[in-house]
């Protein structure tokens, strides 16, 4: 079966869980993952190197949307979470000479575990007030990070050794590309089984209609803390990552704004979605490169106007956010849904 | 003793100002269930203008005063009829994420026009000669922030206990839907919430601004807030008033006492949140906040 059916003909449970339905799909998915490990060989290091920050993005903007997108408690801790779990591994690797495949894992629980604290509110909270409650995590992290310098090295930051296999280290462009991108590889096939399996579905209940789902059996505070888990999960390996990829952490990275970033992703990409998890990545990466590039030239033609670009940066930030929350709310995602619907009826749209 | 005196006094002081940008919050909060992370945001804008208006155009203090107080106004009505009223309706999450892109914007245009370095009121608003209290030396900026908010505090718990306005805007908090049939203009109600938290937080930015000097950071100061209103309850108007003065005391004791006894620097900066999660373990809806009560 190769062509899209242009309605719902699942018969089977088989049939429904399966997530790529025709021959085309599976195809075209394994051609993009094949391009995807060969691009280094044909593209320049910056594009990989950008390739890179894409891909950790993508396992952030991953677990917040498991917390945000999928069980409904908005999260504003991210960053600082990615930060516990790059300093965790840089700990782990530095002091407990741990190997970096095990010393990934460790900081993806650490910060699990912290973000399960942040979380405990959600016991008899819901929605905005936990939004509140991970706001002061970030913040409280944030001056942990500052002052914790046996672990963080304070505002000095701490250096992150490059990850060891065998004798081959992870030193250059290229392979930390291939380290990364295999991870956000397995977080994208990880992420979308989840959803599939009896959690996830708990997690859409709970997001829906929490006491619905409470009477359904799905136990809110359980449900509500693995998410928060989950989440931090994400975070902390792509804290890790962001530590292999730029070598140096300082606390400076994970402050308030790369959580709001985190946040402005899934919103742009789509709530709820894996696919606007990677749109939302995506764009949100190169978006502050395409306007660096952008204020550029107008500085060129303008020479005035150069002390304004920063402001201006911050400025286009806000404005596109609130363009596409008031005018494309539900993301890129679904405007992805909407011209595949488009091209696979297209000359006969009814 | 006459160490922790002080902290009490400019604990208080922070506090009120605190109460003051609490209050707008809990206005917007209460009557159009928006969640305003750019309240910070419009104190700074309230600042900067004022700053303009005295010390770039030499404008008479009363009169600058008047000129800011009517800028925030319109800067209110303009964002609340092109970037919140679309949203009405929408997820909680929508909502908190566009009063954050408003925020930046708002940050952006602040440093576009005004650059990134402290500002000081000069001719400054209030004498700068310090005056006895109880023995204790204070500035008398201190005495008049804590005056001005306690007085614009009180003005408004009048307004929204006797006034007609005031008695539709408790209506539309209760719902909006009953409001509406009530023959109550919902739409300009949230408009006029907007109004006086941006004239709340235009206010406080000014009072901060004439203690510490204006700069990009008074943003933060609006996030600090939310110690302040989860502790007073989220929905209540003399809640945020208590939780901004209690917040405040809290903050600077804390601050004082951890930076002689242990030496920890910046407490100062991060005790507002250690507060907001002991308060949410404890006492999720603050001190005088509404229970909820969800029913299928």
């Amino acid at each position: 079966m190769s062509v899209a059916h242009c309605g719902d003909f699942r018969q089977t449970y088989r049939d429904d869980m399966t997530v790529l339905r025709t021959r085309f799909i599976r195809i075209a998915v394994g051609a993009f993952v094949v391009l995807l490990y060969l691009s280094p060989l044909i593209t320049s290091n910056y594009v990989t190197s950008t390739m890179t920050t894409i891909a950790i993005a993508v396992i952030g903007a991953l677990g917040i949307n498991v917390v945000t997108g999928f069980t409904g408690q908005i999260s504003l801790g991210q960053g600082a979470f990615m930060g516990v779990g790059a300093f965790a591994c840089s700990y782990f690797m530095r002091v407990v000479h741990m190997p970096f495949w095990l010393a990934m894992p460790m900081a993806g629980l650490t910060a699990a575990a912290v973000g399960m604290i942040f979380g405990l509110p959600s016991a008899r909270l819901k929605g905005l007030y936990l939004a509140i409650a991970t706001l002061a995590a970030q913040f409280i992290l944030q001056y942990v990070f500052m002052h914790l310098d046996a672990v963080t090295g304070g505002s000095n930051g701490i250096p992150s050794p490059p990850p060891e296999f065998g004798t081959f280290a992870f030193d250059g462009d290229r392979s930390k590309y291939y380290l990364t991108i295999t991870v956000a590889i397995a977080a994208v096939i990880f992420t979308t089984n989840l959803l599939r399996s009896r959690s996830g579905r708990a997690f859409i209940a709970v997001r829906d209609h929490h006491l619905s789902a409470e009477i359904m059996g799905v136990n809110l505070f359980k449900y509500r803390l693995l998410s928060f888990a989950v989440s931090a999960f994400y975070a902390g390996i792509a804290g890790s990552l962001w530590g292999m990829y730029t070598g140096y952490i300082s606390a400076e990275h994970f402050t308030i704004a790369e959580s709001i970033n985190y946040l402005a992703m899934i919103i742009i990409g789509g709530l709820g979605s894996v696919l606007g998890s990677i749109f939302g990545a995506i764009f949100m990466t190169l978006l502050p490169q395409v306007l660096t590039v952008g204020t550029g030239a107008l500085a060129d033609i303008f020479p005035k106007i150069g002390f304004l670009i920063m402001s201006f940066k911050d400025g286009v930030f806000g404005i596109i956010v609130i363009l596409f929350l008031i005018f494309e709310p539900d993301g890129l995602a679904h405007r992805w849904r909407m011209i595949k619907t488009y091209w696979k009826l297209f000359p006969f749209s009814y | 003793m006459e160490f922790y005196l002080q902290l009490v006094i400019s604990g208080l002081v922070l506090g009120s100002i605190y109460a003051l940008v609490a209050l707008g919050f809990a206005i917007i909060f209460k009557s159009t269930s928006v969640v305003n992370f750019a309240q910070g945001e419009l104190m700074m804008f309230g600042a900067y203008f004022c700053f303009s208006m005295v010390v770039q155009y030499k404008v008479p203090w009363i009169w600058a005063f008047l000129i800011t107080i009517l800028f925030s106004i319109a800067l209110a009505l303009v964002v609340e009829r092109l970037i919140l009223r679309p949203m009405i309706g929408e997820p909680v999450i929508s909502i908190i994420m566009v009063t954050i892109g408003l925020s930046s914007v708002l940050r952006s245009i602040v440093t576009a026009i005004w650059g990134t370095q402290i500002q000081v009121y000069d001719p400054p608003l209030f004498p700068e000669a310090t005056v006895n209290l109880v023995g204790i030396p204070t500035s008398q900026v201190y005495l008049w922030s804590f005056g001005l908010s306690a007085v614009l505090l009180f003005l408004f718990a009048v307004f929204f206990k006797y006034s007609k306005a005031g008695v539709a805007m408790r209506a539309t908090a209760f719902s909006n839907q009953v409001a509406l049939s009530m023959g109550i203009p919902v739409k300009n109600i949230f408009a006029l919430a907007w109004c006086i938290a941006s004239v709340v937080s235009a206010i406080g930015g000014i009072l901060i601004g004439s203690i510490n000097g204006i700069n990009v950071q008074l943003g933060h100061f609006g996030l600090k807030v939310f110690p302040a209103v989860i502790l007073g309850g989220l929905d209540s108007i003399p809640g945020a008033a208590i939780g901004g003065l209690i917040v405040g005391v809290l903050e600077n004791l804390s601050d004082g006492v951890l930076k002689t006894t242990l030496g920890l620097s910046g407490i100062k900066e991060v005790a507002p949140y250690v507060f907001l999660v002991i308060i949410l373990m404890i006492k999720p809806y603050g001190l005088f906040g509404k229970k909820e009560i969800e029913r299928i």
